[in-house]
């Protein structure tokens, strides 16, 4: 009887310490973009984290302790997918003893998986740098498709937490309305880039680009992952003239030499981008993201 | 995944009446108009494309081949699309010593049986095979089988196979199978991702290089923002430092350990662990180079507890750039008897000991590709040795040297060492040690090692 008692002591110790009573639903988010995503549509409901921030580069990123304590509370994971993660997500969804956000689970998300891809590879080869099998990953660079996600991601919030369905769909509406009026000035802006050709240091921008109508005139990685090499960008210096592309563009967390070395040999300015939204910048830092990429790409079409 | 299987079924099965029914006459009739509409309607399609590519008329520079075309979302269904991520690790490396590596010893440790230094000259070090994939939506399964040379054939050594359970509730799990060890650190890491090309003296001690066992591990993480991880192990204990013919029911060996971790500000993380392992051991021999022949054999039969703590701190200012710093505390205590016997007779050792040992290092990411690693190892131990009913022939004090737990001189060794990695898949590593583990003269050590891995990415684990 006295044993019984301590059993249930202890069990209702476990369950208080696991369901410590938080309203909101807890949402792991590997990167930024997703974190502000599931605040617009989530609104009060959850309570979104990141893993990462704009300055960390999600391929390389260290299942740190910290990372496997936070998923062990996770109601969902969202992530971008597409093998982004390929080098840290496997490991903490199998250190966090948490079912909740197993693959085929409600609570798994995988953002790149919702959305026509691009660059899917047709061979599958290390030597051709770091390809991913499912194609490129860097999906949210077009607000189309962030669209898209935003509208698989109330319905999961909706079949985790049925409660606030209704918040998550008024939350959904609310945010498409402001989202296709800011798609439709963006796009509307950025009509003098249609037809407009890049240089890019790494193969992140290809969403932006197929937004945008603009295409890439080279790469300054030689293969995707790989660093640029002096006798890459040597060979660029012999394709590539002035008049070849906009822009040279890199995002801030690049290293900024080898842009700046093809820039003063070829003459193609250097343009720094961002590739996500700011560190809890909330909702309102995916406006910023795309009125700061937009504005400046606009700004320099018209300067030259 | 699950749509693209569907996609492919439904198409299959859509495909399979028109195929199978055109036998008779009068479908072979339909198919001909069938066909006939089809003809027409691409006909009239690419007529409309190729007025629209006139349209168009912007193409982008060909020749620059980065075409962003878009593919259908769902990869191709194929038969091995549920097959199990495969990785294969080659290891290799050539090493070169200026004392005799086979005379190798670490004086005041009975070592086991898999401790020792690689082979002069070129030596394939071990060849990894690992294979991975959910089993179902309650276990997770993996394997390692390592290929080495042993005594000149090959032998394939199943190091690790496990099952992990992803269900469980409450932040609990369960592996089990055969694993390697929550003793320490560096322990349950296989040796391609170690930051050196040799174990670490605290491993060649006190786990036999590394402890491996079959058993279960239960473990729970707490439901806190601070990583705290507690778990038990229950292992066979056939293996050093456990050893001899085992067939307890929950087996001989107890592991428990406690893990906490936690990020200081952004850039730096820590985690320390606590670790306690014990076993009552029979018969456990120790793979002394010096029982001449194999006829001269050192059974330990006694108790073994093992206490370790480790420490790992990570500086990373940006993603490849930055510093590690880790170290593992040994201590082991011992009880019990050695058993000697040779070709004439035998002898009792009663034996009671304390040995302990640390290992400290600090690895460097400068430059993204490029690491350099300094590493400090150190034993010392304080062993009481008897020798009673001598029937070997051989004098008391012989005994007692050949024992190897005489430790007049406490091993220590520095190590630098330097890696290149060209993608997260291929290093080569250089290395050089001037080793202090015998009495007498330096060892200098200098070994380089390739470690390329093949198929999975493996992850990276902290």
């Amino acid at each position: 009887m006295k044993r019984f008692h301590v059993l249930t002591l202890i069990g209702l110790l476990l369950a208080g310490l696991t369901n410590t009573a938080s309203a909101q639903l807890r949402v792991f988010a590997c990167e930024p973009e997703w974190q502000a995503l599931i605040q617009a549509v989530g609104g009060d409901h959850v309570d979104a984290w990141s893993a990462t921030t704009a300055e960390d580069d999600a391929h390389h990123v260290q299942a740190r302790p910290s990372l496997i304590a936070k998923l062990r509370r996770a109601d969902l994971l969202v992530c971008t997918g597409a093998e982004l993660e390929t080098a840290w997500l496997p490991l903490l969804l199998r250190r966090a003893n948490n079912p909740a956000v197993q693959p085929g689970q409600p609570g798994y998300l995988m953002a790149a998986e919702q959305v026509e891809r691009l660059e899917i590879p047709t061979r599958l080869d290390r030597s051709d740098g770091d390809v991913h099998a499912q194609g490129n990953p860097h999906i949210q660079l077009d607000p189309r498709r962030l669209m898209t996600v935003a509208q698989v991601l109330a319905q999961r919030l909706s079949a985790i937490d049925p409660a606030h369905a209704a918040n998550y769909a008024a939350n959904l509406a609310a945010f498409s309305t402001r989202w296709q009026t800011a798609v439709t000035g963006w796009t509307d802006r950025a009509a003098p880039l249609r037809g407009q050709g890049l240089v890019v240091q790494h193969t992140e921008w290809v969403y932006m680009l197929d937004w945008l109508g603009m295409y890439r005139v080279a790469a300054l990685e030689p293969k995707p992952g790989l660093p640029p090499s002096a006798a890459h960008l040597a060979s660029l210096t012999q394709r590539l003239d002035k008049d070849a592309a906009m822009a040279i563009v890199r995002a801030p967390d690049n290293d900024p030499r080898p842009a700046q070395w093809l820039s003063e040999h070829i003459g193609i300015p250097v343009l720094i981008l961002p590739h996500t939204v700011e560190a809890d910048a909330g909702p309102a830092g995916l406006f910023a993201l795309f009125d700061e990429l937009i504005g400046r790409l606009v700004a320099l079409a018209a300067r030259r | 995944m699950k749509r693209s299987l569907l996609t492919g079924l439904a198409a299959g099965w859509l495909a399979l009446p028109m195929t199978a029914g055109a036998d008779t006459p009068d479908d072979l009739q339909t198919l001909k108009r069938e066909l006939a509409a089809l003809k027409a309607s691409y006909e009239a399609r690419i007529g409309a494309l190729e007025a629209r590519i006139k349209a168009a008329d912007t193409p982008p520079p060909a020749s620059l081949g980065h075409h962003t075309t878009p593919t259908p979302m769902a990869p191709t269904p194929s038969n091995n699309a549920f097959n199990p991520a495969v990785s294969l690790v080659l290891q290799g490396a050539v090493s070169s010593y200026r004392r005799d590596p086979a005379a190798w010893t670490l004086p005041g440790f009975q070592m086991g049986r898999e401790s020792g230094l690689k082979q002069e000259g070129f030596s394939l070090t071990e060849t990894e095979l690992t294979l991975s994939a959910n089993v179902d939506d309650w276990f997770y399964g993996q394997s390692t089988l390592g290929l080495h040379e042993e005594d000149g054939t090959s032998v394939i050594e199943v190091e690790e196979a496990y099952l992990d359970t992803l269900s469980l509730p409450a932040g609990l799990a369960m592996r089990m199978g055969r694993f390697f060890s929550e003793t320490g650190y560096l322990n349950t890491r296989h040796p391609h991702v170690w930051d050196f090309a040799d174990a670490p003296l605290t491993s060649q001690a006190f786990l036999g290089k590394q402890y491996g066992d079959d058993g279960v591990r239960l473990t729970w993480l707490a439901p806190t923002d601070t990583y705290i991880q507690l778990g038990a192990e229950l292992l066979a204990g056939k293996k050093f430092p456990g050893g001899g013919d085992n067939r307890r029911l929950l087996g001989d060996n107890r592991n428990l350990f406690v893990r906490v971790g936690s990020d200081i500000g952004r850039h730096q993380s820590v985690r320390i662990g606590l670790s306690h392992l014990r076993g009552s051991p029979t018969d456990r021999r120790s793979g002394d180079p010096h029982a001449e022949g194999g006829n001269e054999i050192f059974s330990f039969d006694g108790d073994s507890k093992l206490t370790a703590i480790d420490l790992v701190y990570k500086y990373q200012p940006s993603n490849r750039r930055g510093f590690v710093l880790q170290g593992e505390y040994f201590h082991r205590d011992e009880d019990g008897v050695i058993n000697f016997s040779n070709a004439i007779g035998g002898a009792l050792l009663p034996y009671a000991g304390t040995q302990q040992g640390f290992y400290v290092q600090g690895v460097l990411a400068l430059q993204p590709r490029w690491r350099v690693g300094l590493r400090y190892d150190r034993l010392w131990s304080d062993n009481r040795l008897a020798v009673r009913n001598n029937t070997s022939g051989e004098s008391g004090a012989t005994l007692l040297d050949e024992s190897n737990l005489l430790g007049d001189h406490d091993p220590y060794r520095w190590t630098l060492m330097t890696d290149y990695s060209r993608s997260d898949f291929s290093r080569i590593r250089l290395q050089y040690a001037r080793d202090y583990s015998r009495p007498g003269a330096a060892d200098d050590q200098f070994q380089l090692q390739y470690i390329m891995t093949l198929g999975a990415h493996g992850a990276h684990q902290y």
